[in-house]
């Protein structure tokens, strides 16, 4: 059926600028990412584009910043501990959030809103809320300024994303499977590793990728829980830029966009492994 | 930290002798007696040896300037004292300062001698507990509640800007194709999985008035390469910045409930004789709302405590509360006031938190 | 049993990661002055012990983090680079390790003991004097608008119509009161009468409000020089250090204002609680590290004067660029006519309370 005519053009009209609308809006927010990767490969030593990088000469380009952060020994400390911490805050934010997860989606458990509220709670209250809290809290048990301290406090912060992906995962899980399992004499243990888990595996893989992602990224919580043997990557930008900026930090900033690039195309293949999988067992 | 925020034990921890013997000091208009000096005397002696006197002062210069060096004066007198002696403990404490035959400080002491103390909220609201009851801080120095409000102001004005920039591309993403879709998303992501730091000294770089966006603008001629616009350290970088930082906790709740709307109904809309703009308001629009409702929710509820971004791009007209926060546990150390300022954040956020969830559940929430 | 094995195979690998090192971390503020720092002295010092040493920025957070530590019993700090009025407080509160300079630390080549080499410097008994520092203000050269002539009085930071273009200053009212004063007609000896009163605060806010729209707020010792650079403001307030990088070394079109300077101190302090070695270990580090050829040695790399009046004399030629550190040192004669002399102890019962009124000002 088709409209009249006046409206489909006031419609088509419509169409061309919504489009404008979401192409300034992608624009936006790619933008900023784009325009600091040249900055990075600046031969001065400040944030500005220089005349000679204007005109594309050479000597306005340098790979000095990228040479600082290699040979750099407070970047490298801080890459360091940066995959010392992520890795292991990911490991507990993945045991502790997919266990909390399975648990909370059987309907019998007593005050599963309230659980869930506070498990949660980490990515919902401010950042400066948690981190104040730890900061005191850790203080009075002498965790402040520990590794264990930053890697407990980093797997809190990772557990909601965790959570909330394995619980989405579960929403299609067949409850008869489990059940099945059980009939045929399979323990509950070897039923969840069997049988559960392979199926919100891709649940737990992307949760463990965001929680990695959020404590590789992390800041406020790093500059108040932890102390300079526990500097990351992070924490030594946010000194860099208040301290001494320079552009090592948008070298930095360069090679985490193409880390975090490489992360993203991984979790859409896990992605898209995982509709096929569930488009051959639907 | 809610205990931080009350705590006041440090009075009556360093001068246990003092605050008994002064809660026997009824008549407040003339000075305490002189045993109470000689219990000062004997309190602070041992305060000296552990170092705590100075905390002392620090803690009741809060309320009243001048007393944090009074106590460090003192403390180096009183070190060279013999307190056994039983002389004239009243007139010597007068001798080394002539606070201490104040009567207006004795009151204040009094008053802030019990364990826990209202004094901190009250700050954190602009009120001040003095010896003649609660009352409004001075003028010039009031400032909470107004970043409170600015805060509040700040945050409605990012969620607006995130909820108009984030409905047009969630619904365009909604409609598109899995696989173009997918490629768009991916642009919706890369921001949110890059570095906040990153980001912010991006627009760092953009928005200066030596930089990017200005150097455009003068380039075309909209602006004089003498009158550059002013585009950071002020409210407007920090709305640019966080708008961008929390778009895609915008769109992504918007792309998830709007992919669940069948485009089916808005067809039958349309078929019934309803035009695009009708089909859109009455059929369209309602069905988006939980996702709208969540999106706004969860970037309000970020961006009123957003601390790295408006640190480094707000000068001073675009600082939040959180900054403050940060102020007075790093800097200027008063551990009391920053956790009563956290602690009424804490509870604004909570009760967002559970209109939220009652609007969504917080197990509906979906990330991409 | 699986989940066991995990969990004990995480717990061997977190207290595996634990145990600490021998390393020694050390605190200060971080850019050129780090760098001068690890050059003077760190690397020397463990080219000839061996000891690595950890570099943490945090100088800015030390009295709020050494206090946290120490309520935790968990110091991990060895060695801090802090303001004098850091040093008094933290002192007073005994989270500073009192020094006895004359045998702790070394003698002048001379023979005159440390004490006495570093004279009134010592401004607490847990301080060891590193460098006089100053801050002061930074122009740009280039300001066509300024019709050729140059800054040369303070006031001359508050004149808009002489000397148009935005401003930076500090973002705190220790300096910028005690300047406005001065602008203000207050003679030097008067200022902290005169702030001490209601009126005098609202005087020097007054003469802030001439300028506050032009103002930039900076609240890191980097923030002026890049702002400098990049030409988004005129002129600006900062250590000097940073301004003579700025410079000399990056050779930027700017030059030292040094009217009204204002001096204050950097120095050393050790924490309390640290076990006997590590506290040992950090009292041989700054046996080395504060000698007067080491002292001496870090005015090659930054034009902080040194705190010992022995090392004057041996301060030479900067190390890469080969041009004389004297005339670039706050204390120089020709720098020195003019400098503001700063209270610690009349801010430090006045902090607090300017402290709000300055934030309520700012918000406005």
């Amino acid at each position: 059926m088709a409209l009249p005519v006046y409206t489909s053009r006031l419609f088509r009209a419509w169409d061309i600028i919504f489009k404008c609308i979401c192409t300034f809006v992608f624009f936006f927010l790619i933008a900023p990412i784009i325009v600091i990767i040249p900055l990075s490969f600046n031969a001065q030593d400040f944030f500005t584009f220089t005349p000679e990088m204007l005109n594309f000469q050479s000597e306005g380009y340098s790979l000095k910043h990228y040479n600082d952060f290699f040979t750099n020994v407070d970047w490298q400390t801080a890459l360091t501990n940066s995959f010392r911490i992520a890795p292991l805050a990911t490991l507990i934010s993945v045991a502790l959030g997919t266990v909390a997860a399975v648990g909370l989606s059987q309907s019998d458990v007593p005050f599963k809103k309230l659980i869930m509220a506070i498990l949660i709670s980490p990515m919902i209250v401010p950042l400066i809320i948690s981190a104040a809290g730890m900061y005191f809290f850790y203080s009075r048990i002498g965790l402040q300024g520990t590794y264990i301290g930053i890697v407990l406090a980093h797997a809190a912060l990772g557990i909601p994303f965790v959570i909330i992906t394995v619980t989405a995962t579960l929403v299609g899980f067949d409850k008869s499977l489990t059940r099945a399992s059980a009939n045929l004499g399979a323990g509950p243990m070897r039923t969840f590793f069997r049988v559960q888990m392979p199926l919100i595996l891709p649940g737990v893989i992307s949760g463990g990728l965001f929680a990695f992602i959020t404590s590789f990224d992390e800041v406020v919580v790093v500059l108040f829980v932890g102390s300079a043997s526990q500097k990351t990557l992070p924490w030594q930008m946010f000194t860099g830029l208040r301290e001494q900026i320079s552009p090592t930090i948008l070298a930095v900033a360069t090679i985490l966009v193409i880390l975090s690039i490489l992360l993203l195309t991984v979790v859409e293949l896990l992605r898209r492994r995982s509709e096929r999988i569930r488009g051959i067992s639907a | 930290m809610l205990f931080r925020s009350v705590e006041n034990q440090i009075v009556s921890r360093t001068l246990p002798g003092t605050i008994e013997e002064l809660s026997k000091w009824d008549d407040d208009s003339v000075l305490p007696s002189e045993q109470v000096y000689y219990q000062l005397a004997k309190d602070l002696k041992i305060a000296v040896e552990n170092k705590t006197h100075t905390r002392l002062g620090s803690r009741l210069n809060y309320e009243m300037s001048g007393i944090a060096s009074t106590f460090r004066k003192t403390g180096r007198s009183v070190k060279k004292w013999d307190i056994d002696q039983q002389i004239n403990y009243k007139e010597k404490f007068l001798n080394i300062d002539k606070k201490w035959g104040n009567i207006e400080f004795w009151r204040l002491l009094k008053l802030y001698s019990p364990k826990v103390t209202s004094g901190y909220f009250l700050n954190a609201v602009d009120l001040i507990k003095t010896t003649e009851g609660i009352s409004q801080r001075d003028e010039t120095e009031r400032i909470y509640l107004f970043l409170f409000q600015r805060t509040i102001y700040m945050s409605v004005l990012i969620t607006l800007l995130c909820l108009l920039m984030g409905y047009p591309v969630a619904y365009l993403i909604s409609r598109l194709p899995m696989k173009s879709a997918n490629l768009l998303l991916i642009f919706v992501l890369l921001p949110f999985w890059t570095s906040l730091l990153v980001r912010t000294s991006a627009w760092k770089v953009l928005l200066q008035q030596e930089g990017v966006i200005n150097d455009i603008l003068v380039f075309v001629g909209l602006v004089g390469d003498l009158d550059r616009l002013q585009l950071i350290n002020n409210q407007f970088g920090t709305i640019v910045a966080m708008t961008h930082i929390l778009l895609p906790f915008m769109i992504l709740p918007l792309y998830s409930v709007m992919k669940t709307i069948p485009e089916s109904y808005v067809k039958a809309a349309k078929s019934l004789g309803a035009n695009e703009w009708t089909s859109f308001r009455r059929v369209y629009f309602p069905q988006s709302i939980p996702g709208v409702g969540a999106g706004c929710i969860l970037v309000f509820i970020l961006s009123i405590g957003y601390y790295i971004t408006p640190e480094i791009v707000g000068g001073t007209s675009g600082t939040f509360i959180s900054n403050r926060i940060a102020y007075h546990i790093s800097y200027s150390l008063n551990w009391g006031l920053g956790a009563a300022l956290a602690s009424i954040l804490l509870v604004a956020v909570l009760i967002l938190y559970y209109v939220y969830d009652k609007i969504i559940g917080i197990d509906n929430v979906k990330l991409g | 049993m699986k989940t066991n094995t995990i969990l004990l195979a995480l717990v061997s690998m977190v207290f595996s990661v634990t145990i600490a090192k021998a390393d020694m971390t050390i605190v200060s503020w971080g850019g050129a002055y780090t760098k001068s720092q690890t050059l003077a002295y760190h690397e020397p010092y463990t080219a000839k012990t061996g000891i690595k040493i950890i570099n943490d920025d945090s100088a800015a957070e030390a009295v709020a983090k050494l206090r946290a530590m120490n309520e935790a019993g968990n110091v991990t700090w060895d060695v801090v680079d802090v303001v004098g009025s850091d040093a008094i407080r933290l002192c007073d509160e005994g989270l500073a390790l009192e020094i006895d300079h004359d045998n702790q630390l070394a003698a002048a080549p001379d023979g005159t003991p440390a004490s006495e080499d570093f004279g009134d410097l010592i401004v607490a008994d847990c301080f060891v004097p590193q460098i006089v520092y100053s801050t002061t203000f930074g122009f740009r050269t280039d300001v066509d608008q300024w019709g050729g002539k140059e800054p040369d009085d303070i006031c001359d930071v508050f004149d808009l119509n002489a000397f148009p273009g935005k401003r930076s200053l500090e973002k705190r009212p220790i300096n910028n009161m005690e300047w406005a004063l001065l602008c203000s007609g207050v003679a030097k000896a008067d200022v902290y009468d005169v702030l001490e009163t209601e009126e005098g605060q609202s005087m020097a806010f007054a003469k802030l409000d001439e300028i506050k729209d032009s103002v930039i707020w900076w609240s890191a010792g980097a923030d002026t020089p890049q702002l400098l650079a990049d030409g988004e403001v005129v002129m600006g307030s900062t250590y000097n250090g940073r301004l003579f990088s700025l410079i000399v070394e990056q050779n930027q079109p700017v030059k030292m204002m040094w009217d009204a300077q204002v001096y204050d101190l950097d120095g050393w302090i050790i924490p309390t609680g640290l076990s006997p070695e590590r506290q040992q270990a950090a009292l041989d580090y700054l046996y080395f590290a504060t000698d007067t050829q080491r002292l001496a040695d870090q005015a090659k790399y930054i034009s902080y004067g040194p705190a010992r009046a022995s090392s004057a004399p041996l301060v030479g030629k900067h190390a890469e660029l080969g041009i004389e550190m004297g005339p670039h040192m706050p204390t120089a004669p020709d720098n020195a006519k003019n400098i503001f002399v700063y209270n610690f102890t009349w801010w430090a019962d006045y902090r607090d309370d300017l402290d709000a009124k300055w934030n309520a000002w700012l918000a406005k």
